[in-house]
């Protein structure tokens, strides 16, 4: 056997210490980043018991008397995903248009669009959120636009995508038949992309209410500004009580959106 | 020859038509219906939300100005006309930026440790036994579906102020999300080499050592590379709530308004993580190329 395939069992030393010599390499940046970033094993044992003490005082969850202050505050974080997206996409489909290989063909007047995209995406949610508190104040407002802008940023780039997957043939009909290049973005590229987008904003929906849930941290409104007060005040059997909050809300959305996108989408990718 | 159209008698025209009519405006009533069930969903949420127009477009110069602010220096000029002034805190900050790429790393390779040891017990083909399985997947949903700067609140009150905090919430919501991304690579995988493998006596650990995991690891190295990426973006705003990394010195900078600085910090953080985006992205491409394409 080992006369016949000489290659699988006589590999050159390069090809057979590449692997072990990457995993070493990660495992040496590793132990340097252990050390650098303070990991001594005393602190973290001590740290481990106490996050022990904290999880056994979290038990029962309990509320106390301000759980209709918790259900308005994860109301508000769910309007603020809501509107924090729907607003998010409204502005990025005709910004998405100017991004789209096949809508502009020139890549001078595509590259700076691309890069403003690429640049609000680099900016966290929570950096985005700081900005506008500074801009429209403390609360819920600051949220949605926060938002907003990150998340105008991920649709821009996912919505030119979808695009310049779209077929071709139906926008060259409609130019045969003197369509100008609005009916061609209206009556061809529009209809076959619409349920892909929308599957995307419902997608957007459900994650945001992810991020809308901390961005309270940073006091743009929501379920997050209770959480972090509760965390700071040590109250801890009313965080596991938040937590839980965020849990079942956040698979109750998961539950509804899935069903909508497959409504959506499910009856056209099956067709 | 003659092309013979057939025209339908007029009564029965007229019925189709009626038909076709009728179905065309049920579509359009349940359209209607859906956007008026989503505009009364928005209304209620902007009223949740406490939007108020008039304060945005009161306040939406600042918006503007804000942006004036900040690429303005303190001696009035344009941030780029003086970069020494501009940039003064640099060497600072890129000590900052390397904690927090530290931070993303150190959480990065954990988590993908903890998933990788995790993620054969959570994949439905090759889980020991479905308790088990129920077990861990519910486990992993909890880590990814918290949020990691709530378990950095946590952490940081456990651990002590640091990077240690975030590092530690990085690594189990990156254990979360990859788990579930890695037992999905293992259901996709080919059962035949496991049955092969069995089949010669061996354990279920050779069986995944031998038959799962070198179908897999190309998927698993470019999901992590994948998650590198992410959490680069994660830990710059860690600091926010105390965790390390470069978000302390923007909340600061932000807080009491050193607006060059908010800029300088902002710009340093864009370009690290385009650079990450960017060298991510070639380094999957040449390691899993083949794989990417077929």
């Amino acid at each position: 056997m080992r006369a016949r395939y000489p290659d699988v069992f006589d590999r050159p030393a390069s090809a057979r210490l590449a692997m072990p010599a990457m995993i070493v390499a990660a495992f040496a940046i590793l132990i340097y980043g252990l050390v650098d970033l303070d990991f001594s094993p005393s602190r973290f044992f001590a740290g481990l018991s106490q996050l022990g003490w904290i999880s056994l005082m979290m038990i029962p969850p309990d509320p106390g008397s301000s759980l209709p202050i918790y259900l308005k505050a994860l109301g508000e974080t769910l309007s603020i995903a809501l509107l924090g997206t729907t607003l998010a996409a409204v502005f990025a489909l005709p910004v998405s248009l100017l991004a789209a290989r096949n809508v502009i063909p020139s890549q001078i007047l595509r590259f700076p669009v691309r890069r403003f995209l690429d640049s609000i995406r680099g900016v966290d949610t929570l950096i985005w959120a700081l900005v506008w508190i500074n801009v429209v104040g403390l609360g819920p407002f600051a949220g949605v636009l926060a938002i907003a802008v990150s998340d105008f940023g991920a649709f821009g780039k996912l919505f030119s995508e979808a695009i310049e997957g779209a077929d071709q043939k139906q926008v060259e009909g409609i130019r045969a038949s003197g369509g100008s290049a609005l009916h061609e973005i209206r009556f061809g590229l529009l209809p076959p992309v619409l349920p892909v987008i929308a599957g995307q904003v419902l997608y957007f929906i459900e994650s945001n209410t992810r991020s809308a849930t901390i961005i309270g941290i940073v006091g743009a409104g929501g379920i997050g500004l209770q959480l972090a007060e509760q965390i700071r005040v040590l109250e801890w059997q009313k965080v596991s009580f938040l937590i839980l909050m965020i849990l079942v809300a956040v698979a109750a959305i998961d539950f509804i959106s899935g069903k909508l996108r497959f409504a959506i989408i499910g009856r056209r990718a099956v067709a | 020859m003659t092309v013979a159209v057939s025209i339908l008698p007029e009564q029965q025209l007229a019925a189709l038509n009626a038909a076709y009519r009728q179905a065309v405006a049920r579509k359009r009533l349940r359209l209607l219906l859906g956007v008026v069930i989503f505009a009364a969903a928005l209304v209620l949420a902007a009223i949740g939300a406490e939007v108020n127009l008039r304060t945005l477009f009161t306040y939406f110069g600042n918006f503007i100005s804000y942006f004036d602010r900040i690429l303005t220096l303190d001696n009035g000029q344009r941030v780029w006309t003086d970069f020494g002034e501009w940039l003064w805190g640099w060497r600072k900050w890129l000590k900052m930026l390397g904690e927090t790429l530290l931070i993303s790393y150190v959480g990065t390779l954990i988590g993908a440790t903890f998933a990788f040891g995790l993620n054969f017990f959570a994949a439905e083909n090759t889980s020991p036994s479905s308790w088990l399985r129920f077990a861990v997947r519910r486990l992993l949903e909890f880590a990814r579906t918290v949020p990691g700067i709530v378990f950095a609140l946590v952490f940081v009150i456990a651990f002590g102020l640091g990077p240690m905090a975030g590092v530690l919430a990085i690594a189990i919501h990156s254990t979360g999300a990859l788990g579930k991304l890695f037992s999905e690579i293992v259901e996709n995988a080919d059962m035949k080499p496991v049955e092969g493998i069995r089949s010669t006596g061996a354990s279920w650990l050779a069986c995944m050592r031998f038959a799962i995991l070198p179908q897999v690891t190309a998927g698993y190295a470019s999901y992590a590379l994948l998650r590198f990426e992410i959490n680069v973006r994660e830990a710059s705003v860690m600091g926010f709530v105390g965790a390390g990394g470069i978000g302390q010195e923007l909340v600061v900078a932000i807080r009491k308004f050193y607006y060059s600085d908010v800029s300088a910090i902002l710009l340093f953080i864009i370009i690290t993580v385009f650079i990450i985006d960017i060298s991510t992205g070639w380094l999957r491409g040449r390691l899993f190329g083949r794989e990417a394409r077929t």
